[in-house]
């Protein structure tokens, strides 16, 4: 459908992080997935002949930094931050992942305990945008009665 | 007494009209149409409740938004004024009028750019209040050049309702083929997710690489969906213009947020999902529109990241459209969205109306300025296997859908296709998710089954199978290790190349996580596009996306659509032996003759009219009608027109009695009278697709008639309302070819080797 304007389109980039864009075409010798195998290697032939996990199919903490700078030169800078806390979570184990964000939903945890997770994502995850996200929402959540309500 | 139907019913005591009983049967009726009241939120786009525009900035934080102190913000208005709004043009955007700001999205001269700068900065009652001053025709503009990609595209949902993966494959095969750059598809019963989501992976990369997949489930099942690599992105992160609807939706704005960075974390696209309604169906609007509740859905999605959103009221469509101007409400909410620079994926896809009509209209406010995905899930499927409650437009539109597009000029992406391709597409998909059911051990895919998807409809086309040892083979890919490298392999032992390689690639550009920009999908050959390389630059005709060129020559070229060349093969012929012309016909002496006068193609190069009748049984007919009067019948070829009227004309004058009949080679009759305009005769048969032999004789005698100087019945003609619409090409083509026969020659006498058999 949209063959027309793939000549066009390449002209179309504006900026400096952006002539990079799509990483893919344009810095995919560099790219490593998240357990840190280069891109190039993941090929059909290393597919059929080695063992390969969910990691090497993962993207990196620092291809999202990447891609969260071209989000941010093409106007996009909410989408920016969203990458960034997403390349900080790249290191929280998937089971953890999901925890999480099941303790963020209304009603679940204590102020002292939104607390304790952003402690962590500081000290164990070195996520501090994720961790100073957290402690917004708790401070929201507290204001708006959306805390775990203690049963007397 | 004469008794009319209508008194019938009369004294039948029945005294309405049948006419309002007719209409009241249509399906248009069968919708449901409420007045507005405000206090229970149904209202579309503008409750007297509804918040009035400020906004008051203080030491870079916002202290008063939308008449609300930020003592008093609820959760979504912390979350809007904190993250969404851009307080560096904020008090410049709310200082600008709103009916400026709605000028400037119709002003061809203003582009994309600058509106977008100045909607950063807008709260919710002020983007509802610059929309408010637009009509349809206005947003629709707006969208046409707010759209975020410049290329528009569309999703498909494939399930079934027997959730048969080789089905599930099948169709996303086609579908891919179809040209949907996203499959979704769903569960009937959540434990299937995994194996369903397999499905559409497998068949749409063997239908075309590149296409983007997703399950809609559960919002954490969906992300482990999305880690064990089953999907490449997520729409179901739902958000609600309310606090407490919110908090229903078992969701903050922050917990929304932390999801989506989530996904991202994964290496997995989404958008948010949102739409007019969805308050009020939870009954938590607190009396606003739905419009403005949509705003702050909207401004919630951006604040927390997403790249994009489904709006269009998705599955509540049918309450705004029970509601005063709810199909604009839902066009507006489609432009704030791409206001704010999120990709759009545009509702068109809950069934909306029973009515063909009203659904169409409504389609074309987004399919004619297109949007980054027209629906956001059109059925690729027949209604009764959707599984998102019966599609607003199904497999069985697909030909309306491509028709339209040629019909306009317009890209609602979706591509026509060949029964043979269609089919072969499928039946490799099922083959190739065959091959991976027997590799990871799950319950074997029978060859039946194969075959059965590559032709089935629906459903009910398949044979049964074991849907229990299924869930339970589910259950175990999902806990186990088996990975999207273990599918590659499978794939590629089973001699499915392509698909093994296209299924890679989709795991090396997660790796790469171009499709994490806003409003990316991947073209043919896996090229990313999206609003960081096909920035969306409309600025008035001949700017902007444009259907040509190879896309435009893929759509129109429809394969219902024939070569007009060999259109009237039928007609065309050899010049009939019993048709011999004489010499240069003179004006008859004999007041009891009648002239047939027949046009320059006539048993000539065409020897049947369009009705396909023989032309030599059509004068033999006429001849037999004028004879039955014991008139005699002379036949002469005009040469010098192919008008009917022109030949009837013609015929006149050479006519002993005065009269002639004029008759085209497609069968045009007109029974003409010396000395009458050209343009006016005595009968004229325009319906030459009706006329039948038994007609002609008919025709024959009247001539005769008037001739004797009667005043005969006029020959009945059956009208037949669709014949024109059915053979307006061929007629034109008849046409055509009897003019290429013209001569600048007097009409000459033909001897017609024929006696009458009365």
């Amino acid at each position: 459908m949209m063959t027309d304007d793939r000549k066009e389109k390449r002209e179309n980039t504006s900026n400096a992080s952006n002539g990079a864009y799509p990483l893919y075409g344009n810095r995919g010798d560099t790219l490593s997935a998240a357990s840190g195998r280069p891109l190039r290697d993941l090929s059909l032939q290393k597919t059929l002949t080695e063992d390969i996990s969910s990691e090497d199919y993962s993207i990196s903490a620092e291809t999202l930094r990447a891609q969260a700078r071209i989000a941010r030169d093409a106007g996009y800078p909410q989408l920016a931050q969203n990458l960034e806390r997403a390349s900080e979570l790249t290191a929280v184990p998937n089971e953890t992942l999901l925890e999480m964000y099941e303790m963020l939903r209304p009603g679940r945890c204590s102020y002292e305990e939104y607390e304790a997770l952003a402690q962590r994502l500081r000290d164990e995850f070195n996520a501090a945008a994720t961790a100073a996200f957290v402690e917004e929402a708790a401070a929201v959540y507290r204001e708006r009665g959306l805390l775990r309500r203690e049963l007397e | 007494m004469t008794t009319t139907a209508a008194a019938e019913r009369s004294a039948n005591g029945d005294t309405g009209s049948r006419r309002f009983s007719i209409l009241a049967g249509r399906d248009i009726n069968r919708e449901t149409y409420v007045e507005e009241w405000a206090e229970a939120g149904l209202t579309v786009a503008d409750s007297p409740y509804d918040p009035q525009p400020s906004l008051r900035i203080v030491a870079g934080e916002v202290v008063e938004m939308d008449g609300k102190e930020r003592a008093d913000f609820d959760a979504l208005d912390r979350f809007i004024a904190d993250h969404a709004l851009d307080l560096s043009v904020a008090e410049e955007a709310m200082a600008t009028p709103s009916h400026q700001i709605a000028r400037m999205l119709v002003d061809i001269n203003v582009p994309q750019s600058t509106i977008r700068r100045l909607a950063d900065g807008c709260t919710p009652a002020k983007l509802c209040e610059i929309v408010r001053h637009m009509n349809v025709l206005e947003m629709m503009m707006g969208l046409g050049k707010m759209r975020v990609r410049k290329t528009p595209a569309n999703q498909a949902h494939v399930t079934n309702w027997r959730e048969n993966p080789a089905l599930l494959a099948a169709d996303a095969a086609e579908a891919a083929l179809r040209g949907f750059a996203e499959i979704e598809t769903t569960v009937r019963v959540a434990r299937a997710a995994p194996l369903n989501a397999l499905a559409i992976l497998v068949g749409s990369q063997t239908g075309r690489g590149g296409v983007l997949t997703q399950c809609a489930v559960e919002e954490a099942f969906g992300l482990r969906l999305g880690i064990k690599g089953l999907t490449s992105y997520a729409e179901t992160l739902s958000v609600y213009g309310t606090e407490r609807s919110f908090v229903d939706g078992d969701d903050t704005p922050w917990s929304k947020a932390f999801l989506a960075s989530a996904y991202a974390s994964r290496g997995i696209k989404i958008r948010f999902t949102s739409g007019t309604g969805s308050e009020a169906l939870m009954g938590y609007a607190e009396q606003c529109s739905m419009l403005y509740l949509e705003a702050r859905c909207l401004l919630v999605t951006k604040g927390a990241g997403s790249q994009g959103v489904q709006n269009g009221s998705i599955s509540c469509i049918a309450l705004p459209e029970a509601l005063p101007g709810g199909v604009r409400g839902v066009l507006a909410e489609n432009l704030l969205a791409s206001m704010l620079g999120l990709e759009c994926a545009s509702g068109n896809d809950a069934l909306a109306s029973h009515s063909a009509l009203r659904k169409t209209a409504k389609l074309m406010l987004q399919m004619i300025p297109g949007t980054d995905f027209i629906c956001s899930g059109y059925s690729a499927i027949p209604k009764q296997d959707n599984m998102f409650g019966g599609g607003n437009f199904d497999a069985e539109d697909f030909d309306d859908w491509t028709v339209i597009q040629r019909d306009m000029q317009v890209n609602g992406g979706i591509r026509p296709v060949r029964e043979a391709d269609a089919v072969a597409a499928r039946r490799q998909a099922a083959q190739a998710l065959q091959a991976i059911y027997a590799a990871l051990d799950f319950p074997p895919i029978r060859d039946e089954e194969v075959e059965a998807a590559a032709l089935a409809h629906s459903s009910e086309d398949m044979p049964e199978r074991d849907m229990v040892a299924d869930l339970a083979a589910a259950d175990r890919f999902l806990e186990g290790t088996a990975n999207l490298s273990d599918v590659v392999r499978a794939l590629h032992r089973g001699g499915f190349e392509r698909a093994a390689a296209n299924l890679l690639e989709m795991g090396r550009q997660r790796v790469a996580g171009d499709y994490l920009q806003p409003s990316a999908i991947f073209s043919d050959g896996f090229d990313v596009i999206s609003a960081v390389n096909d920035r969306n630059d409309y600025t008035g005709p001949g700017t902007g996306y444009r259907l040509e060129g190879e896309t435009w020559d893929a759509l129109q070229r429809i394969p219902q659509q024939k070569s007009p060349r060999d259109f009237i093969d039928a007609q065309v012929g050899e010049p009939l032996p019993n048709l011999a012309e004489i010499n240069t016909a003179k004006v008859g002496a004999s007041a009891n003759e009648i002239v047939v006068a027949v046009g320059p193609a006539y048993g000539r190069s065409l020897v049947k009219t369009i009705g396909e009748l023989d032309h030599e049984e059509v004068l033999e007919a006429l001849l037999t009608g004028v004879a039955e009067e014991a008139f005699y019948g002379r036949v002469v070829r005009v040469y010098h027109s192919a008008d009917c009227a022109a030949i009837g004309h013609a015929g006149a004058r050479l006519s002993g009695s005065g009269i002639a009949v004029g008759l085209q080679s497609r069968g045009t009759t007109v029974i003409q009278k010396r000395g009458l305009a050209p343009l006016n005769n005595l009968e004229l048969f325009p319906q030459s697709p009706s006329l039948t032999l038994e007609i002609y004789q008919a025709i024959g005698r009247n001539a005769a008639r008037y001739a004797k100087g009667l005043s005969p019945i006029p020959v009945g003609v059956k009208v037949d309302n669709g014949a024109r619409l059915r053979l307006i090409v061929k007629t034109a083509l008849l046409h055509r070819r009897e003019i290429e026969d013209i001569q600048e020659k007097a009409p000459q006498e033909l001897y017609f080797r024929w006696e009458p058999d009365v």
